[in-house]
């Protein structure tokens, strides 16, 4: 009975891990569009990258969602409506940066192409930034009421904890990015990227590792330590494969940092999915805020069935679109004239 | 300021708001696929036209059912996060598989469609927006089942003050959500038929109006050409507008028969399962078998007793007929029922911290009786007017051609409303037709029937007024200037013709578009 719990527990860790894993990268591509494209070549360059796959990394969060309300219905209801705030700016963020992947091709002024720039760029780091929030959160605890329900007004949750969370997953996607870049492009981005990641890597992985960190020593537990070496070494390898321009291992070894990364955070918080900071009487835990056995297992079959065959046809679709893209290909732009 | 109300307007308006983009990329979806397949069948360059022209306006409605999409999903929990805790066992389950096995495969083959042009064997590629459309229709049978669900709760237990669920397959087969999915779809077809009839009538009407088309003595069409032009106005563009708008007016006609069949059998539903709606949709005071076409009198919600609603016209029979197929069966009015409600379900909110101020408050199980008797009256004019407007289309289309005439083009487009508001308002008396409860009481099975939920019971308690104002208002703007922003890139395309779904019309270099060699990395790029 405690088993099937806990089996959702991991899985909805395993959800988190793979949309950070996916929209890591499109996220800070989106970020990227700002900080690193130097023209309209290279921004379009940029948006091609995940143009296919951006929409089927973000259902990972969609389905990180729904299975948090089926299996943990209680941990869904309080930490949604505990960050009540901080998700009508990540929803905000989510509308306009998908709206604007769709529509920015379509601009036919400069300012238009340029608001709907800022809207992807922008877009993208409130959403990753309040995303990592809202883990880092659900992981060191908020200040809930026996009922669950946030007590303290709509800014109780804004702590440093929040923050760190938010840096953390924002430094990882730009970082996830540079790799990604370096991996689908050719020519002058191909080369900056490599030579970015070089320099920032340790400085953009290091509130991740920080956050890692900070839930380990809360928690205080033995297992959660060694994946956090694990985590670093992983963290060391990328490092070192960038520095010798090994695109593909730089890119597993930050996906396998991040896996260890998510596995540390998940482990050191069981059995407790959502902490209350005033009372751990009110915490809300693996066991008290689950469904029924009942559901959990007729999701335990649909996930056995549904979670590998997303896996196949993504991981075909990153095949169908493996080539590397580059300035030359992109090509010219077709104005739509009006006929009527 | 109520934190309640504020809530049910904000889940009222991005919820009507989501449903706008709904039909449209369900019903446009489908055509277009059908029409990619007429082309891979037939090799005809029109049904390609057809294809890549639908398709372009399909995307760009699309992108906007993703992004108001993601919102549905997280209100639940943010606004209404005593509604998940009582429901979550069996309502998180439909959300999560519509997740997993829906949108996923949406979203991924889509991504593959709009990329995959000549990438993909193209074999393969038809393949990727079935596998995507088909998606579409699997999501809309999800949400349904968790939508029913709440009209009609089956397949639960209540226990320690929560709905557990008991049995997954009369979740998933609850007659309500069977009954629900053929209207809904037809609904859907319904929105697409007079969308490809709209447009497609603007566009061979332009093409009367510039000379290019003319008819003979008969009244047949006579299709030209504009040289200036080229591929854009020859004469496969007047068989790709022609072609489009009568598979329109068909698909607009036949689905307004599905949902007058669908609709009929949900009404017979909806008189067992939840007998107050259907009172209220009549505004029905007493008990009787006249399906009223026209009442006056104080339709006034709000008020825990009914006065006297006087039909000024009814036809006998009707209603009867409606919800129990004979012509002699009285229906419950107003007045019989609320006793009965009140007997079962009480006649005030529990003293019970969950309802905030509201405890202890008076019940009124009567909803808004203005919303739910036009509400239900509109949504069966507005489809009407579309399929009426849709068979004279066919008949005065059926020498080839539209009249020279700005006033009936112009109708046309406007027509392309009508159904979208036969939808809007269709979902807005289901649920304001359902109030007070968020989860109506199923009174058909025993044992079932303590599984209920008030919707004053429902709301987050722990989030402020200021906060649900706050999104309320944020929300609401962002799709406001939306909205503006897709009616725009939608008529900009469709004002660009056929080009603007295949801007390689226009490329002289290469008109045909093959100009296609391995290092071609990107056969689409934003
Ligand atoms: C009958 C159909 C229907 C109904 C009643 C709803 N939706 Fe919807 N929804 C769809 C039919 C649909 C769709 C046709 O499948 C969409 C439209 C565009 C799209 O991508 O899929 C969609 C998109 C969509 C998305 C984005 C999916 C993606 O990224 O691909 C989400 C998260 C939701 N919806 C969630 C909801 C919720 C929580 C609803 C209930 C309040 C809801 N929808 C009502
Ligand atoms: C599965 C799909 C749906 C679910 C689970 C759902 C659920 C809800 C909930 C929780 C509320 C708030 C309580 C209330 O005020 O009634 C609500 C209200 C409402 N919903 Fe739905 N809904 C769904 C689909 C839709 C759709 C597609 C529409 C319309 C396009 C719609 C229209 C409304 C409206 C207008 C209200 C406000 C009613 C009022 O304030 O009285 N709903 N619904
Ligand atoms: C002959 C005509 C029609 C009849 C008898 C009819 C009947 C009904 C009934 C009884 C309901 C309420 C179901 C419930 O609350 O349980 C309903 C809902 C609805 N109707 Fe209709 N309808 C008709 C035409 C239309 C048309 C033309 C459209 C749209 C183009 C439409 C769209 C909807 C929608 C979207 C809903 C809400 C979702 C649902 O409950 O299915 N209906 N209809």
């Amino acid at each position: 009975m405690d088993s099937l719990p806990t089996l959702w527990f991991i899985l909805i860790a395993v959800l988190w891990a793979g949309y950070l894993f996916l929209e890591g990268f499109d996220l800070g591509v989106g970020m990227l569009m700002r900080l690193f494209a130097r023209n309209e070549s290279q921004r379009r360059v940029l948006l091609n990258t995940v143009g296919p796959v951006w929409d089927g990394n973000e259902v990972w969060l969609i389905t990180a969602g729904g299975a948090m309300f089926a299996a943990f219905p209680y941990w869904y209801a309080s930490l949604f409506s505990a960050l009540y705030i901080p998700l009508v700016f990540v929803l905000a963020a989510l509308i306009f940066r998908a709206v604007a992947f769709e529509y920015r091709g379509k601009a036919r002024t400069r300012t238009a192409r340029n608001l709907w720039d800022n809207a992807i760029a922008i877009g993208s780091f409130v959403t990753a930034f309040g995303i990592g929030a809202m883990l880092a959160l659900s992981t060191t605890g908020l200040p809930l009421n026996a009922n669950g329900d946030r007590v303290g007004g709509p800014f109780a949750w804004f702590t440093g904890y929040a923050v760190l969370g938010g840096l953390a997953v924002v430094g990882f996607s730009l970082i996830h990015a540079l790799a990604f870049l370096s991996l689908k492009t050719d020519g002058e981005i191909r080369v900056r990227a490599r030579a970015l990641l070089a320099r920032w890597m340790p400085v953009g992985l290091l509130p991740m590792a920080g956050w890692a960190i900070a839930v380990v020593l809360l928690n205080g537990k033995a297992l959660p330590w060694v994946l956090l070496v694990l985590a670093v070494l992983a963290a060391l390898a990328a490092w070192l494969f960038a520095r010798a321009d090994g695109e593909g291992r730089t890119f597993i070894s930050l996906g396998l940092f991040l896996v260890l990364g998510v596995a540390t955070i998940f482990t050191a918080a069981f059995p407790n999915v959502l902490p209350s900071t005033l009372d751990a009487a009110f915490n809300l835990t693996v066991a008290n805020a689950s469904s029924s056995p009942y559901t959990l297992k007729l999701m335990s079959i649909v996930a056995a069935f549904g979670v590998p065959l997303v896996l196949a046809y993504q991981g075909w679709t990153y095949w169908v679109f493996r080539k590397r893209i580059s300035e030359a290909q992109i090509p010219a732009a077709h104005p739509v004239t009006p006929i009527v | 300021m109520d934190p309640l109300e504020i809530a049910r307007w904000q889940f009222g308006i991005t919820t009507v708001y989501h449903f706008l983009m709904v039909p449209l990329t369900i019903g446009l979806g489908i055509l277009v696929a059908s029409l990619q397949t007429a082309w891979y069948r037939t090799g005809k360059e029109e049904y390609l036209r057809m294809t890549k022209f639908w398709g372009k306006l399909f995307l760009i409605n699309f992108i906007m059912g993703v992004a108001t999409g993601i919102v549905q999903e997280f209100q639940f929990g943010m606004a209404w996060s005593e509604y998940s805790r009582f429901v979550g066992d069996v309502f998180g389950a439909p959300l999560a598989m519509e997740a997993l096995l829906a949108f996923f495969v949406e979203s991924t083959f889509l991504g593959l469609w709009i990329f995959g042009w000549k990438r993909l064997p193209k074999r393969v590629h038809l393949a990727t927006i079935w596998c995507a459309t088909l998606a579409t229709v699997l999501s809309a049978y999800f949400i349904l089942v968790a939508n029913s669900w709440m009209q009609h709760p089956v397949g639960v237990e209540l226990i320690d003050g929560r709905a557990v669920m008991t049995d997954a397959w009369a979740v998933f087969t609850n007659n309500t959500a069977l009954v629900t999915l053929p209207h809904t779809l037809f609904g859907a077809f319904a929105v697409a038929g007079g969308f490809l009839l709209g447009i497609a009538w603007f566009q061979l009407y332009r093409r009367r109006a510039a000379g290019i088309d003319t008819v003979d003595a008969a009244g047949r069409v006579i299709v030209g050409e504009d040289p200036k032009l080229g591929r854009n106005r020859d004469k496969t563009d007047h068989a790709v507008w022609i072609k489009s708008l009568r598979l329109g007016a068909m698909v607009a006609l036949v689905s307004f028969l599905g949902v007058a069949f669908s609709g009929h059998a949900q009404a017979q539903l909806m008189f067992e399962q939840q007998p107050m709606k259907m009172a209220a949709a009549e505004a029905a005071c007493h008990d009787g078998t006249g399906f009223s076409v026209l009442s006056i009198g104080s339709l006034r919600g709000g008020a825990s007793t009914c006065e006297d609603v006087v039909g000024v016209y009814e036809i006998p029979g009707l209603l009867s007929f409606l919800a129990k197929n004979d012509f002699t069966t009285e229906i419950k009015g107003v007045n019989t029922l609320l006793p009965e409600y009140q007997a079962k379900y009480g006649t005030h909110l529990p003293e019970d911290p969950m309802y905030g101020e509201r405890a202890g408050s008076e019940i009124n199980y009567l909803p808004l009786m203005e919303v739910t008797y036009w509400g239900f009256r509109l949504m069966i004019t507005l489809g009407g007017m579309a399929a009426a407007a849709a068979a004279v289309a066919l008949w005065i289309t059926r020498k080839g051609t539209v009249p020279n005439s700005k006033w009936l083009s112009r109708l046309a487009v406007a027509g392309i409303a009508a159904p979208f508001g036969a939808n809007a308002a269709g979902w807005i008396f289901t649920e304001m037709g359902r109030q007070p409860f968020v989860v109506a009481p199923n009174p058909t099975f025993d044992g079932i029937d303590q599984v209920f939920m008030f919707t004053a019971a429902a709301v987050s308690p722990g989030v402020s007024a200021g906060e649900m104002l706050f999104s309320l208002i944020s929300l609401t703007a962002i799709y406001a200037v939306l909205l503006v922003v897709e009616l725009v890139l939608l008529t900009r395309y469709v004002r660009g013709g056929v080009a603007a779904g295949m801007p390689e019309l226009n490329d002289p270099a290469d008109p045909g578009g093959d100009k296609h060699d391995d290092s071609d990395v990107l056969a689409f790029a934003y």
